[in-house]
């Protein structure tokens, strides 16, 4: 018999309270309460979270690897955005 | 030629796209680019990373049967304790290595299946018995040695998902490898019988440890891309003697004797190891080890045991949507 298939859940982790939820792997689970239980146990046996997000995986949204030219490019050529763009004489120190 | 049956110039085409593609790949590769799940890849990559990665994953499920024989007869609570802790470790690096398999493109069911029905294999090593209670010490001080060995370098394996793995798998191998140790050091600063134990368990495990490596390297088969993809960073050879070097020192500590009267140490300081019957290494990986039809059978009987499990959580699980449907209509 073939196994049947599970879903699969994208697991975020918050390592300390002030940090932003992360991306630590994926897992099966049959609902979520399941999925929560599943990451607690495969991603924090010695202490790495303080709280989890499961997120089922077909819910993602993805840009597309091949057009990442023509999604960033716009950004790279922008260097005015940065701070180091702007000349400021010494004299005025730190700003 | 497979693609004979269809539009001949399309097929062309297409060779040339991927050859140009290939190309691209390659570049990457060489800049120490990381290769993530939809990047294009050629299709042998994707195979061999598929086979390696689940291959590994079995090894970490299968790995966790000639341990868990001795959880119930560990002999303190605080080696239980270690031991479970371990145990589930294992359970937790197959689960991060099939997630990582799983971008590829296979389903992690497709993969247990494979390994189900004796069409995957998984590392020689499991299929040797765990006679003794310095088995377990080891177990930990020189199979997951030679493991943490041969993953440190893949942590900087070209494929992103698999080097994440073996980050976390890593960090949590070094507990397994210290646990055993100190069984060791127990044991052989204990009575003669035990010391005794311990040499009895390193003189059955020492050469199915060194085949761990894989077949030397004048005859692995899969060693040449793999290094030009930069899956693996050191051969199967290199790896074996990096291991033997560290462990030599470590066996002297113990005061215990490597069953190779003819090892020696060369002007490099490199210890030098006496052959390996690589017939012994063929007959195990082709299911005639000691343990492989008692492995697969536990295998087979844990997933069927388990099936009314995952039967019953789908069906739990479709009950609460088609409620939460029939009360969004109401």
């Amino acid at each position: 018999m073939a196994t049947p298939n599970i879903p699969l859940w994208e697991v975020f982790i918050r390592s300390r309270n002030g940090l932003a939820h992360k991306h630590v792997g994926s897992l099966h689970a049959t609902d979520a309460t399941l999925a929560l239980q599943a990451a607690r146990d495969i991603y924090t046996r010695r202490g790495e979270g303080l709280s989890i997000w499961v997120v089922p995986s077909n819910a993602i949204t993805a840009s597309d690897p091949s057009e990442k030219g023509m999604m960033f490019e716009p950004a790279e050529s922008k260097i005015y955005r940065h701070p180091t763009f702007y000349d400021v004489p010494e004299e005025v120190g730190h700003m | 030629m497979y693609t004979q049956a269809l539009n001949s110039s399309d097929g062309e085409d297409r060779h040339v796209e991927d050859a140009a593609r290939a190309a691209q790949f390659q570049a990457r590769i060489d800049a120490e680019e990381r290769i993530e799940p939809n990047d294009w890849m050629p299709p042998a990559y994707r195979k061999t990373l598929t086979r390696q990665i689940s291959q590994h994953a079995h090894s970490e499920i299968v790995g966790m049967l000639p341990e868990g024989n001795w959880i119930t007869r560990a002999p303190s609570l605080r080696r239980k304790a270690a031991l479970l802790a371990k145990v589930q470790d294992e359970c937790g690096h197959g689960l991060y290595l099939y997630a990582a398999a799983e971008t590829l493109g296979s389903s992690r069911e497709e993969l247990v299946d494979a390994m189900l029905a004796g069409k995957a294999k998984y590392s020689s090593i499991f299929n040797y018995p765990t006679l003794t209670w310095a088995d377990i010490g080891t177990i930990g001080w020189l199979v997951d040695g030679a493991a943490i060995m041969n993953q440190i370098p893949l942590c900087r394996c070209s494929y992103g998902p698999y080097a994440r793995a073996m980050i976390r798998v890593c960090k949590e191998e070094s507990f397994h490898q210290r646990q055993g140790f100190e069984i060791m050091l127990t044991l052989c600063r204990g009575t003669d019988e035990q010391k005794a134990m311990a040499q009895d368990a390193l003189n059955r495990w020492w050469w199915p440890v060194l085949m761990m490596f894989g077949p030397p390297d004048q005859a692995s088969q899969h060693s040449d891309t793999s290094t030009k993809w930069k899956i693996k960073r050191f051969s199967n050879d290199e790896l074996r003697q990096k291991f033997v070097d560290a462990t030599v020192p470590q066996a002297q500590f113990l005061g215990l004797t490597i069953p190779d009267p003819a090892m020696k140490q060369n002007e490099a300081g490199n210890w030098e190891y006496s052959a390996i019957d690589w017939e012994e290494f063929k007959q195990v990986l082709a299911g005639n080890g000691p343990c492989n039809r008692d492995r697969m059978a536990a295998r087979r009987k844990a997933h069927e045991d388990g099936a009314w499990v995952r039967e019953a959580a789908m069906a739990y699980a479709a009950k609460r949507r088609q409620r939460a449907a029939l009360q969004a209509a109401e």
